[in-house]
């Protein structure tokens, strides 16, 4: 790890000041995945500016009947918080999912949304990685890439997000708050991770010297018909193959309201809004589930080693899709798949 | 806001970062120490204040070895970085029994015979620790689930999920 100054910031508008006055400074709040990236000498920022202090720690009711989560509220918190356990727990299962106990008791909710990949590339600073530097190339496109991407990758890049609950976040359509130096504005949780495209550096949407305040919830929160189904090398504490978050609303046996994004399989949480239109208006059966996965997986490719998450994802979305129909959601303690 | 002047009194253009000026209250006791930014949690109790019960196996936040409470909340000490605990309680292996009594995980790991090399048994201590204090492990599986965060390659893990099972009663 470099050497580096620390500053803590006394309130937003002070840690908006702090970054936008220091181009290689970083803002740090859990940690978890900054501290490790340091570690490894893949991020060398010259100062942190410390938010974690910072009043963003809340969870609050909206007045259209949604919630806004601090940027601040740890991983763990949020996935016990009642209102998130009873209104959206298709979000506390991908939260419960993810990492370990200690990490999710570290880790923040805006730093969720912004670790970085763990392509082990990217991480392996004596090997080329477009993500790490720019024009460098990509090393995984030809070598070690059964965990990789199978949607919207590009020549450049192959690496997947990482996060489970932003899974979640763009199957419940949540918005993300944000400032900078230009004022306020909320992002749409689809168009706040984007694709590589040509520069896999970024991973957000995010401008230089904005900062993540908050992520709102709409209303609708399918706390009777959902699942976050996560497929992965073992059990517990591991990073998914693939995931699936499918929520469902029901009119009788016919399908009103659909959602479903992936994990695992690209740059930022995959949700597919063909397919969802596809489901709604259908019978909830195996024969539109299959028609809806075969959508979303319309353009997937597959690389040396990780062609089987194609097959992985159709089956695991069928799966998901029963399984909120039911109303019968994944277990993340009893890991059998029913 | 003692420790806020502290900090912004660094902030100042300073060539060469310097060490801060922190308190920790640790097992009790409160302890001031100087640490650079880049210094861990980890770091501080191992090498500043001799409490080597904590240890250090990945130092990535991936074996759960040097899980400590901070606040009452356990954590990956190796991933928290010293100056940002300023202020806070920090419970070690070392801070757990009583009077010289064990804690009764302690006494549990030792009557299940839960640890071979135990060089990751005080991680799993904690973290049990934590899991016990946050209720929400009822069954084996939940138990198993929620101390994944901790890996013990001797796989002495059937006696640990056995331990916290005696020790929540």
């Amino acid at each position: 790890m470099i050497n580096f100054q620390y500053t803590r910031a006394s309130n937003v508008a002070d840690a908006v000041r702090q970054i936008a006055a220091n181009p290689t400074a970083k803002f740090i709040a859990g940690g978890t995945n900054l501290v490790d990236l340091m570690k490894m000498d893949v991020e060398r920022p010259s100062r942190l500016i410390d938010i974690s202090q910072l009043p963003l720690k809340t969870v609050d009711e909206t007045a259209d009947g949604g919630l806004r989560i601090g940027a601040l509220v740890p991983n763990s918190d949020l996935a016990y918080h009642p209102l998130i356990e009873q209104r959206y727990p298709l979000l506390a299962s991908a939260i419960l999912a993810g990492a370990s106990a200690q990490l999710r008791n570290m880790a923040s909710t805006g730093g969720n949304l912004l670790q970085r990949t763990r392509c082990a590339y990217f991480y392996d600073t004596a090997t080329p990685c477009n993500k790490r530097q720019p024009g460098s190339g990509c090393s995984a496109i030809e070598g070690l890439n059964r965990g990789h991407a199978i949607l919207g990758t590009s020549e450049a890049c192959i690496a997947t997000h990482p996060s489970d609950m932003c899974v979640a976040l763009a199957a419940l359509d949540a918005k993300v708050h944000v400032t900078g130096p230009s004022g306020d504005r909320a992002i749409a949780m689809s168009d706040f991770h984007r694709l590589p495209g040509t520069t896999p550096q970024l991973d957000t949407n995010l401008n230089p010297n904005e900062m993540v305040t908050a992520v709102e919830l709409p209303p609708r929160g399918f706390a009777t018909n959902y699942t976050y189904l996560k497929i992965r090398d073992r059990l517990s504490y591991a990073f998914a193959l693939v995931s699936i978050a499918a929520a469902l609303e029901l009119e009788g046996g016919t399908i009103k309201e659909a959602r479903l994004a992936l994990g695992g399989v690209a740059h930022k949480p995959w949700r597919d809004v063909a397919a969802e239109a596809a489901l709604r208006g259908q019978a909830a059966n195996q024969a539109a589930f299959v028609h809806a996965a075969n959508l979303l997986l319309r353009d997937a490719r597959g690389y040396a080693h990780n062609s089987f998450k194609i097959e992985l994802a159709r089956r695991g979305i069928v799966r998901a899709l029963t399984q909120a129909a039911r109303g019968t959601p994944q277990s993340q303690s009893n890991k059998k798949v029913l | 806001m003692a420790r806020n002047a502290r900090v912004s009194q660094l902030s100042e253009a300073i060539p060469v970062p310097g060490k801060i000026a922190i308190t920790l209250v640790v097992n009790g006791v409160e302890r001031q120490l100087d640490v650079a930014p880049w210094t861990t949690l980890l770091d501080a109790l191992r090498d500043h204040l001799d409490l080597t019960g904590t240890k250090k196996g990945c130092d990535h936040g991936q074996c759960g070895a040097c899980t400590v409470l901070v606040d009452g909340r356990r954590i990956n000490s190796c991933l928290a970085l010293a100056v940002m605990k300023d202020g806070t309680h920090v419970t070690t292996i070392e801070g757990l029994e009583e009077n010289g009594v064990l804690h009764p995980l302690q006494q549990a790991f030792i009557d299940h015979d839960a640890f071979q090399c135990g060089y990751c048994t005080s991680g799993q201590i904690c973290s049990a620790v934590g899991l016990i204090a946050e209720g929400r492990a009822k069954s084996a599986d939940e138990i198993r689930e929620l101390m994944s965060g901790n890996i013990c390659r001797c796989g002495a893990y059937p006696n640990i999920v056995a331990a916290i099972q005696q020790a929540m009663g």
